[in-house]
């Protein structure tokens, strides 16, 4: 909503010497922010004038040099417009004049002396919208009675200030000036001036000659009035500035008005020309597909859920929205029906969302005062009469099914206090709701404050209590800290761990985007699922939740990549999104990507898929697993992957995840990858931490290595050598593998400590069981010992 | 006997003056100290001689023996120190070369500054809830107060869900969490939670992203005021952004609070004398707030007549933006590994 200063001042006398800044700035104070604050064009030093001499510039074949009667001076000017000419007012910028393209500075242009500049409407830095061509070939012609010297500005009507707000929106009472003066006038604590609502009306009456239909439950309130032989011309110029000042290109008076009443109340109108139209207005939903060509020539295709008026014969309006082209008014309109009413706020919404925004619609969607409809009826009969020489029909039709009246709220001192948190006095909340236009009964132990009806916003005692705290000044609050109970805080802290202890093992943390494309959301698994997909996406791209999160680690690789980071180590946890049957369902996972060199020494080792392994690892350990997760082979493990490197991960017999190297169709580099569906494995319980006894007696330690089929796995090797021992042997570790040592097989090497936790183990013991594991690996694994 | 034994003294004196290795040493042990060695040869004829005249030879070759021993032992210990000082020369390194350095991650930025709004909040027990991305239309707007068609649904373009048109959608504002916590309070008692979570709008440019953070908190009891929320705004302002932060709030409208409050904060990058990054105003807005609003109470089975409640709400990318300095929101998502790996260190407290 722009505010122009000298339009609010027909409703409220500022003080002269309040800066628009000012200004603009108190109303934030109350909760209504401005993006702009300032004149509405942003020139200096620009005065009328008369071209008393135009002689072609000698060295120039389009330039003119003017001597130019600016008012107790003649200057000399030199001007390249095509329209210029000796007796012609024009406006002047003087040497040092700021305009929108700079400063002007005298100087010789080809030789002559230039003391300024001629400038065209153009020049002055108004929108595009307000101009026509002539306003950009020429310099803007002044009428032949301008009187010289003056500020030119003010001649032309453009001396004004604006304020650009951001409202709120609960507040479409502001979208009026005559609801900014009432806020100025709480602000300044002053009085909001009356409308001239004064116009002679005619003997007839309207509902003689013409009838409303109301077919619809989304119009409550429909008012309409004819007025006739009206002459359509040029508005008069404080109309025309006042529409410029508030953002809308004047037309005629007639158009002009409907505008201007608009801006003044807040109530959109609508006139018709009469004889087009017909005697008939019928207001109801809109047939589905039903055609209506509005006033900007668009064909539009409307549904049962658009509100339309319409005549005998075919829709006229989208109410609400725009009018239509067939019942415009034009230049040799004559009669016109005057339309004001209040559509449905939601429905209004709707439409316009899909069709169009304006500036009726959006007045309508904000909710209007229905006193304000009856006021902007007789407002535009008054400007009618006086600027379009307008004969108003006696009487009024009207259709009302509301009930309007102001509304009573009580309201207690103490309540204020205890939302506020200050301390105020009664005289002090009732000068307050004074100030705002709300009168006050004092009931001693609580006050009725009777609230008028365009202040749609305010409908129970809280919203009373924001007025106050507004007014009054919310920053005039002093924080302090509640007492409340102690309690003991809490948070997830195991997810917090993981990160911890992923980024202390050297693994960066991404956060990457959840929305992801639609044929991707099954890479990188085989499990089955319904995706979860967006009904209206921004992009094809982001049109789907993702399942997986190694789709969107492997594009954080592929995007570092690009930019020659190729040491990747990363990890992320995220939701998994699916739906299952008919509800929706997130799963946490956590995912990591390693590629390149994990070390920083300079001697770098290459990720492989030990390095992630390891990862694994010490994260199941470090959740309490150890001893509980293996490896699986099965089809089960994605085609994304490696078919010889890569495994399901089991934990107490169930899947959790997924580990290996990316498949070289996937990444022509290696990359390796993780991932843990967290909400499953978390599931599975640990158990506390338990100390256990440390043996007082020394372990034997000896060392076996065994040459064995290429087949058997180090873990099936090491899980039998534990069989064969039993329980003496406290501890297994692998310490060598030599690959190929001969055809076909290869040599693991192991370093098994004995011990028993009552007692000194002796030699024999060791070694007959020592002896049985020799004896049973290489009867039963076909394998001999390594000498 | 006593001349003899002066001369094997002597002569040890002078043999060990050339000994350097430790072998050499022990073979001039045994030469002396041996089975047949030089002293025991001295004694060899005991047997032979007196009594008085063995007690004189027995006293003399002992001392003898106690004072080889005593010279070898020295000569050892000389040798030794000799050795482990050469082995130490050997082993001088150059501790300028690069060490073997420990890999290092980070966490996202976004989770640390996540880790600081929590642990803030739980020291003053606050519970960190977190509720599903995916809501009902319900929970995300219209026990909120947003019912279908109320224009503030507009600031929030919503990305909805397939099938069931306007009822499931990705949460657009993690003031969600509100109604989820009330309606999960069987008892109805007093609240205390923050919520942080990714949040989705359509919307997309160098200060907005489709997916950001934000971070909702919600204080219900039967005595809590627009004061209490400001003096718990003002500890948290201070503690994210600096002591000398000062809070201003302006009136507003959000439909789920009743008063609301926009809250700025002075200028970080100027302290409050005006900059560009605060338009010259000095102040920057920062966060939504206000008194929970009575019906949004009610909604939740929560009786307005008892319970008071405060709630605020922010985009935790904004204070990780300001606090770090970041001037383009996309960065925060790209997942440049040289932007993550800035956040590798503890930050001053």
């Amino acid at each position: 909503m722009k505010l122009s200063r000298k339009f609010v001042s027909d409703y409220i006398d500022l003080d002269e010497n309040l800066s628009i800044e000012n200004i603009a700035d108190a109303m934030t104070n109350v909760g209504n922010e401005y993006d702009f604050a300032g004149p509405l064009v942003d020139c200096t030093k620009l005065v009328t004038g008369e071209v008393i001499e135009c002689i072609e510039h000698p060295n120039s074949d389009h330039l003119h040099c003017c001597k130019v009667n600016v008012g107790g001076e003649v200057l000399d000017i030199v001007c390249g417009a095509p329209n210029v000419r000796k007796g012609l007012k024009v406006v002047v910028a003087l040497d040092g004049a700021k305009l929108p393209g700079g400063e002007i500075k005298k100087g010789e242009i080809r030789g002559a002396m230039s003391n300024g500049m001629l400038c065209s409407k153009a020049e002055l830095g108004l929108d595009n919208k307000y101009l026509v061509e002539e306003d950009h070939t020429g310099i803007h012609e002044l009428p032949e009675n301008t009187e010289v010297g003056l500020d030119a500005l003010e001649v032309m009507g453009l001396k004004d200030e604006v304020i650009d707000f951001e409202l709120t929106s609960n507040r479409g009472d502001l979208l009026s000036v005559i609801g900014m003066a009432h806020e100025l006038a709480a602000i300044y604590k002053k009085q909001v001036k009356d409308i001239d609502l004064n116009y002679n009306a005619n003997k007839e009456n309207v509902n003689d000659v013409f009838k409303v239909k109301v077919e619809t439950d989304d119009c409550k309130l429909f008012l309409a009035k004819k007025v006739k032989n009206v002459t359509i011309k040029e508005s008069p110029d404080f109309i025309k500035s006042r529409l410029i000042a508030s953002g809308i290109r004047p037309i005629n008076n007639v158009v002009d008005i409907s505008n201007y009443v608009m801006l003044e109340t807040g109530q959109p109108l609508h006139y018709y020309d009469a004889d087009r139209l017909g005697d008939t207005l019928i207001v109801r939903n809109a047939l589905e597909g039903e055609k209506l060509i509005t006033l900007d020539n668009q064909e539009r295709s409307l549904t049962t859920m658009d509100i339309v008026i319409a005549n005998n014969s075919e829709a006229v309006g989208l109410a609400g929205v725009m009018g239509g082209l067939s019942t415009e008014v034009e230049d040799d309109t004559k009669n016109i029906i005057i339309e004001s009413a209040i559509f449905d706020a939601i429905k209004v919404r709707k439409t316009s969302k899909k069709i169009l925004r304006s500036e009726a619609s959006n007045r309508f969607e904000k909710g209007l005062d229905p006193k304000r409809t009856y006021l902007a009826m007789e407002r535009s009969c008054a400007l009618l009469e006086r600027y379009a020489d307008a004969e108003i029909v006696g009487d009024l039709v009207e259709i009302n099914d509301l009930d309007i009246k102001d509304k009573d709220i009580n309201i207690t001192i103490s309540k204020i206090e205890s939302v506020l948190g200050i301390n105020i006095s009664k005289e002090e909340v009732i000068s307050i709701f004074n100030s705002l236009g709300f009168s006050v009964k004092d009931n001693n132990e609580f006050l009725t404050i009777t609230v008028p009806t365009r202040r749609l916003d305010i409908n129970i005692q809280e919203d009373l209590i924001e007025e106050v705290g507004r007014i009054h000044g919310m920053d005039k609050i002093e924080g302090k800290l509640p007492i409340l109970d102690v309690i003991r805080g809490s948070y997830d802290k195991t997810t917090r761990e993981i990160k911890h202890k992923l980024s202390n093992m050297g693994l960066n943390e991404t956060m990457s985007y959840t929305l992801i494309p639609n044929d991707k959301v099954h890479l990188f698994t085989t499990d089955e699922f319904i995706p979860v997909t967006l009904n209206d996406p921004m992009s094809e791209d982001r049109n789907t939740l993702r399942y997986s999160l190694l789709y969107s680690l492997n594009e954080v690789y592929k995007y570092n990549k690009a930019r020659n980071n190729s040491n990747i180590s990363i990890f992320e946890i995220g939701k998994s999104f699916f739906k299952d049957k008919e509800e929706y369902r997130e799963d946490t996972k956590l995912a990591v990507l390693m590629s390149g060199d994990f070390s920083l020494d300079i001697s770098n080792t290459k990720v492989d898929f030990y390095h992630i392994k390891g990862i694994m690892e010490e994260l199941l350990y470090f959740l309490g697993y150890d001893g509980r997760y293996s490896l699986i082979k099965d089809d089960k493990i994605p085609n994304e992957f490696h078919p010889g490197q890569s495994a399901l991960i089991n934990v107490n017999g169930q899947i959790v995840g997924v580990i290996g190297k990316l498949h070289p169709s996937i990444s022509s580099s290696d990359v390796y990858c993780l991932e843990i569906n967290l909400s499953k494995l978390l599931a599975i319980r640990t158990g506390t931490m338990k100390y256990k006894d440390i043996s007082k007696y020394p372990g034997v330690i000896k060392d076996v290595a065994f040459i064995v089929d290429n087949a058997i796995t180090s873990l099936e090797l090491e899980v039998f050598i534990k069989k064969s021992a039993g329980k003496l042997l406290e501890n297994i570790q692998i310490f060598d593998i030599y690959p190929n040592i001969e055809e076909g097989k290869k040599s693991l090497a192991y370093k098994l400590t004995f011990s028993d936790s009552s007692r000194t183990l002796s030699d024999d013991e060791v070694m007959s069981v020592f002896n049985k594991i020799i004896d049973e690996v290489t009867s039963k694994l076909n394998a001999k010992l390594r000498g | 006997m006593k001349e003899k034994a002066e001369q094997i003294k002597s002569t040890l004196l002078k043999d060990i003056e050339s000994v350097k290795k430790i072998q050499e040493l022990m073979d001039l042990k045994s030469k002396y100290l041996g089975k047949s060695g030089m002293i025991t040869e001295l004694t060899k004829n005991m047997k032979d001689l007196s009594v008085e005249e063995r007690k004189e030879v027995g006293m003399i070759s002992n001392t003898l023996k106690n004072e080889v021993t005593e010279i070898i032992e020295q000569c050892e210990k000389k040798i030794n120190e000799e050795l482990l000082n050469e082995k130490l020369q050997n082993e001088v390194i150059d501790i300028t070369l690069p060490s073997k350095k420990i890999k290092r991650g980070s966490l996202h930025p976004m989770t640390r500054i996540t880790e600081e709004f929590e642990d803030l909040f739980v020291s003053m027990g606050y519970t960190v809830y977190s509720g599903p991305e995916i809501e009902s239309d319900e929970n995300c707007f219209q026990k909120l107060n947003l019912p279908k068609g109320h224009p503030a649904r507009d600031a929030q373009d919503t990305f909805y869900l397939t099938d069931e048109v306007e009822s499931f959608l990705l949460r657009s504002q993690t003031s969600t969490a509100q109604v989820r916590a009330m309606e999960e309070n069987v008892d109805k008692g007093p609240i205390r939670i923050v919520c942080p979570g990714k949040v989705y709008r359509r919307d997309e440019d160098a200060t907005h992203s489709h997916q950001f953070m934000q971070i909702e908190g919600l204080v219900i009891d039967k005595n809590v005021s627009m004061a209490d929320l400001k003096g718990t705004l003002e500890l948290f302002c201070k503690k994210i952004l600096g002591e000398k932060t000062q809070v201003r709030f302006r009136p507003s409208y959000f439909p789920f609070t009743e008063p609301s409050v926009e809250v700025d904060v002075t200028c970080f990058k100027c302290g409050g004398k005006g900059c560009n990054l605060c338009k010259q105003t000095g102040w920057i807005e920062v966060l939504g707030a206000g008194m929970v609003h009575p019906d949004v109470l009610s909604m939740s089975g929560y009786d307005p007549n008892v319970y008071q409640g405060f709630a605020f709400g922010t985009g935790i990318d904004r204070f990780a933006m300001f606090k770090y300095g970041i001037p383009d929101i996309r960065t925060i998502y790209g997942n440049d590994i040289r932007f993550i790996e800035q956040f590798d260190r503890k930050d001053e407290d």
